[in-house]
């Protein structure tokens, strides 16, 4: 069953009609739930009227009104919403929580790119007896994918990040760039806009594991196969050697600046012009909005830059998921929050207040793809970003030790952008060391 | 073991303080020291009793805990990257331990010879980074290095310099280095100069009387007189070094490349359990680096006492 | 004390002591300057002037508003766990001191092996197995988890050692028994005063000590409500790097003057103890 589904989402993606999905899905879906707990949707409504207090560890901005929202009209539950660290370090607490046996949320967010470690570790709740079976379809293809681990759902999808190509317009008029459509174009792009200005570059890049993976993934490389505990690691495949060829150039020619994502100096460079553009996720207008104010109405937003002229191939950089921890102490009434937060009235409120949605009826809805950003000079930037969603490659997995392989990324590939070391080169030291963590870890690595 | 001679040992005590108590033993003594003592068991002998447990174990992802003996300590001493942490913390105990406590030692002995303009000013001002939190500082720092929008960046831009990038792998762990010296100079400095205070006024007055110079009371009265202190500080700047784990933690976010995840044996052992949820390597890691860093203050504290011996 | 010697001032000596001096204070002065920026001219303007407009007041007020007052609660979070924590240090450390310095005891050279050699573990690879023993005791995200730890400082119970070595002679612990005084009372009567130069200094130790604390709270505290403020304020930090997230840069240094702001003022009200008490203790002999 396993294998059936996940090569049949691989299809459906690729043609892009999720709605196909959840007609073949809804009919084999709720077979094989070995360790999902006997719920059904009336338990569901049960614990909604019994009320409760819940737990909920994330630290997305946009849940505080869903979490009023759902407050008022469940006024029997309680919802205590905690920031208990982002990415990493929420991840480190929930872990040391699990190992403790104690001080498990109800509900956590979990990065797509973290999930699959986190059910593997068997420390997640099966969605499926949950009837999250019935949600196929509610969610774009990319981040329902994603939520999936061996067949099974441990995870309701919150956000996406299609990646798309954000712009200085200012910077590219002011030296006469074209939009680039390829990655080639990118790089004479890159060229031309360093040498019209040595204090600019087209982009930032001090090595980013989430970044190059996206990128890989977006070239049709697929360096992680994952089944059971069975794993390949192959970060010499096509798409990896295209994206390292790509990169190298510009890190050999100091075409990037050498600033790291999301310090002080990123913001300002993204305000004055220094940094021309950012291949990133779809989640990135909120951000420039509030953290670039010096630059209102200088960006756009264009499709990103294609490995074969006329493509519409993407990648998902970023977003995350709610999930269940089997620890968590009322996990009906978690699912009954979790729902709301990611479908219907949540994802439209969460939508309203600048999260980019993974369900398909707000990234469809014309009033979303309509709306004009005063920040992107009246752009209709979801149209761009809608249209991003639709095209993620399919048929991506990270590794079921992503967390760890992410963080010692820098210490492999980050070797390439401070020294003679090539990214092939470091590529394959991040492959090495992944392998070894793998095999220390009892898994079977290629 | 490492046992710093307690004070009265290492003094000579001045003349005619009775000594004759000390020598009754009595369970007094715990009263007063049993309180310390129930707490440091319970937040220190504990954990480390239990992280010694946890180091003679394996877990795994997959196949779950096991018993490997003393596997991880083998491990551990043949691991390249435990020992390239070593080695570039020893490195920097050598070079910015000696650099601090000698800033600390001149700034000491400036304020303590009266010979400064608004002595009180100085002592508080130099000692005010101690209160900064060292997130707070090596943000501030880490700001200060940039090499494109930093204070760097914008010094190279004004005068046309071409400062080499802190950050920079040739750099960073002397940038580091003046980090922890800003964060410490002032609190070494006040160790000292307290020291500096309760040597008797009476012994300067005599050396006066004989003619002495500056130089010679610093090196006859002064520096004897607050041996004590230079070996305790010496002995916790060791032990910091050796340590060393907010400063490339908080910088890692600017210079990700250089900061490996073996920087130091601590950011090492704190990288294996929190990333990688090797709970039981890091143990050991944590155990090899608290040995090797009693040996290193056991050295350098029965060279200190040698030292004074022979004085 | 004052001699012939303290009243020849160099200027030499002064100026070469102001390298220092600047040393210290420049990203003091950086710190204050940033924090009269807003967040757009904090982007666009030389780190070591001024620039806009003064927007200082702006940002404090800002800070101390910006999601619901947290920062207030931060601050008085960081104001239990210095009272509890410095204080219970404080308190313990001159206890033990005390009993180092004065009392002969079975096991007394072990102890300060003991707390010696525990100093040198890696406090972040104890960090899992405290984490663990706090967490089955139900000790993890509550003020206790911060506090109990707090109250260990190896390096006040040495400078207690030492004080108490120095500034209470023998003999009036002798006459004290001699009159028949309990041994509490003669400590609390007698010595405490006595000690009171050296329980300011480790007290300011301590205070720092936990005022600072940022990994053990880190690895403790899950909920915001209990943050201290190193914490907080890197979680603001943080906040930028967030898809959504709100960069409030200006906050976050705004916030860190502010913190570091009581630290200051304590330096500076306790310093007159202290030398007091330094002094006093010097000139003894």
């Amino acid at each position: 069953m396993t294998i059936n589904r996940r090569g049949f989402l691989r299809g459906t993606a690729a043609f892009g009609t999720a709605a196909a999905a959840s007609a073949f899905l809804a009919a084999c879906g709720s077979d094989d739930k070995s360790d999902s707990p006997s719920v059904s949707a009336n338990d569901v409504d049960a614990a909604l009227a019994a009320g409760g207090t819940l737990t909920v560890w994330a630290w997305e901005g946009t849940l505080k009104q869903v979490v009023t929202a759902f407050q008022a009209k469940y006024p029997k539950v309680t919802v205590n919403l905690v920031n208990a660290g982002t990415g990493d370090k929420q991840y480190t607490a929930l872990q040391n929580a699990i190992s403790a046996g104690s001080g498990v949320p109800d509900l956590a967010q979990i990065e797509y790119y973290a999930l699959p470690q986190f059910a593997l570790g068997k420390s997640l709740v099966d969605l499926s007896g949950f009837g999250a079976g019935s949600l196929d379809g509610t969610f774009t293809p990319g981040p329902w994918a994603s939520v999936k681990s061996g067949g099974v759902t441990y995870g309701l999808p919150m956000d996406s990040g299609p990646m798309a190509l954000f712009y200085n317009k200012d910077v590219f008029d002011k030296h006469g760039i074209t939009v680039p459509t390829t990655w080639d174009e990118y790089v004479a792009a890159a060229k031309k806009l360093h040498a019209a200005d040595p204090k600019a570059y087209i982009t930032n890049d001090t090595g980013d594991a989430g970044f190059t993976t996206s990128m890989i993934w977006q070239a049709g490389g697929k360096p992680f196969q994952v089944d059971g505990t069975n794993v390949k690691i192959n970060l010499a495949d096509d798409g990896s050697t295209k994206f390292a060829g790509l990169w190298q150039q510009l890190i050999t020619d100091k075409l990037i600046a050498p600033i790291s994502s999301w310090s002080d100096a990123w913001y300002k460079g993204l305000g004055d012009g220094s940094i021309a553009t950012l291949v990133i996720g779809a989640w990135m207008p909120a951000n420039l909005e509030s953290g670039v104010a010096a630059a209102n109405g200088k960006w756009r937003v264009a499709p990103m830059p294609q490995w074969t002229a006329g493509g519409t191939a993407t990648a998902e950089n970023g977003g995350s998921s709610l999930a269940i921890p089997k620890l968590g102490k009322n996990n009906a009434l978690a699912y009954a929050f979790m729902k709301y937060a990611t479908t219907g009235e949540g994802a439209q409120l969460r939508t309203d207040n600048g999260a980019f949605p993974a369900t398909t009826e707000q990234v469809n809805a014309d009033a979303f793809k309509n709306k004009e950003f005063p920040y992107f000079g009246g752009q209709k930037v979801n149209e761009v970003l809608a249209q991003a969603a639709a095209g993620v490659v399919p048929g991506w997995s990270y590794l079921p030790f992503q967390v760890y392989a992410n963080s010692v990324f820098n210490d492999t590939v980050g070797k390439a952008y401070v020294s003679s070391t090539t990214l092939t080169d470091g590529l394959k030291s991040w492959q090495d060391a992944a392998t070894k963590y793998g095999k220390d870890q009892g898994f079977t690595v290629n | 073991m490492a046992v710093l001679a307690p004070p009265a040992m290492r003094r000579s005590g001045p003349p005619g303080r009775s000594r004759a108590p000390r020598r009754r033993r009595s369970w007094t003594g715990w009263a007063f020291i049993g309180p310390f003592m129930a707490v440091f068991a319970f937040v220190f002998l504990a954990p480390i009793a239990y992280a010694v447990y946890l180091s003679f174990f394996r877990t795994k992802l997959i196949g779950g805990t096991s018993f490997v003996g003393a596997q991880n300590y083998r491990d551990v001493l043949t691991d390249p990257q435990f020992w390239s942490s070593f080695g570039r913390v020893a490195l920097f105990l050598c070079v910015q331990v000696p650099i601090m406590l000698f800033l600390a030692l001149l700034v000491a002995l400036a304020i303590d010879s009266g010979r400064l303009y608004g002595k009180s000013f100085f002592r508080v001002a130099v000692f005010m980074p101690y209160a900064v939190p060292a997130v707070v500082a090596t943000l501030m720092w880490g700001f200060m290095y940039g090499p494109q929008f930093g204070l760097v960046g914008s010094l190279n831009e004004k005068f046309g310099w071409s400062l080499p990038n802190p950050l920079g792998p040739d750099w960073l762990l002397a940038s580091i280095g003046n980090i922890v010296t800003w964060e410490f100079v002032g609190y070494n400095m006040l160790i000292f100069y307290s020291a500096l205070q309760v040597i008797p006024r009476t012994l300067y007055e005599a050396a006066d009387l004989d003619g002495a110079g500056q130089l010679r009371i610093i090196r006859s009265i002064k520096l004897p007189g607050i041996r004590g202190a230079l070996l305790i500080a010496t002995i916790f700047s060791i032990i910091g070094s050796f340590q060393l784990f907010s400063e490339p933690a908080i910088l890692k976010s600017l210079a990700p490349n250089v900061i490996t995840t073996y920087y130091t044996p601590n950011f090492y052992a704190y990288s294996l359990s929190f990333a990688g949820q090797q709970f039981n390597y890091s143990a050991a890691v944590a155990i090899v680096m608290a040995l090797l860093t009693a040996v290193v203050a056991y050295a350098v504290q029965l060279r200190g006492m040698r030292k004074e011996r022979q004085s | 004390m004052t001699t012939a010697r303290t009243r020849k001032r160099s200027t030499l000596l002064t100026a070469l002591t102001a390298i220092m001096l600047v040393y210290s204070l420049v990203p003091l002065a950086w710190l204050f300057i940033n924090a009269t920026k807003s967040q757009a001219s904090l982007f666009d303007s030389f780190g070591l002037w001024f620039s806009g407009d003064f927007a200082l007041f702006t940002n404090i007020r800002d800070t101390l508003t910006y999601d619901d007052g947290v920062f207030v609660r931060w601050l008085l979070n960081t104001l239990l766990y210095v009272v509890l924590g410095a204080g219970g240090a404080t308190a313990l450390a001159t206890l033990g001191g005390y009993a180092l310095a004065k009392f002969d005891f079975l096991g007394k050279r072990a102890v300060f092996a003991m707390v010696i050699g525990a100093v040198a573990v890696p406090t972040t690879a104890l960090a899992v197995p405290t984490f663990l023993m706090f967490s089955k005791l139900g000790l993890t995200n509550t003020p206790w988890a911060v506090i109990i730890p707090s109250l260990i400082s190896p390096f006040g119970l040495y400078l207690m050692w030492t004080f108490a070595a120095e500034a209470i002679p023998f003999e009036l612990i002798e006459a004290a028994r001699v009159d028949g005084a309990g041994e509490l009372r003669t400590f609390l009567r007698i010595c405490v005063p006595l000690l009171t130069p050296g329980i300011v200094t480790v007290s300011l130790f301590t205070m720092v000590a936990t005022w600072n604390n940022y990994f053990l709270p880190l690895i403790m505290l899950k909920d915001p409500d209990w943050y201290p403020l190193t914490l907080g304020l890197n979680s603001w930090n943080d906040q930028a790097a967030t898809s959504g997230g709100q960069a409030v840069f200006n906050l976050v240094i705004t916030g860190s003057l502010l913190t570091i702001l009581p630290l200051l003022a304590a330096f500076l009200l306790l310093q007159r103890y202290w030398q007091s008490g330094l002094a006093a203790g010097g000139v003894k002999d």
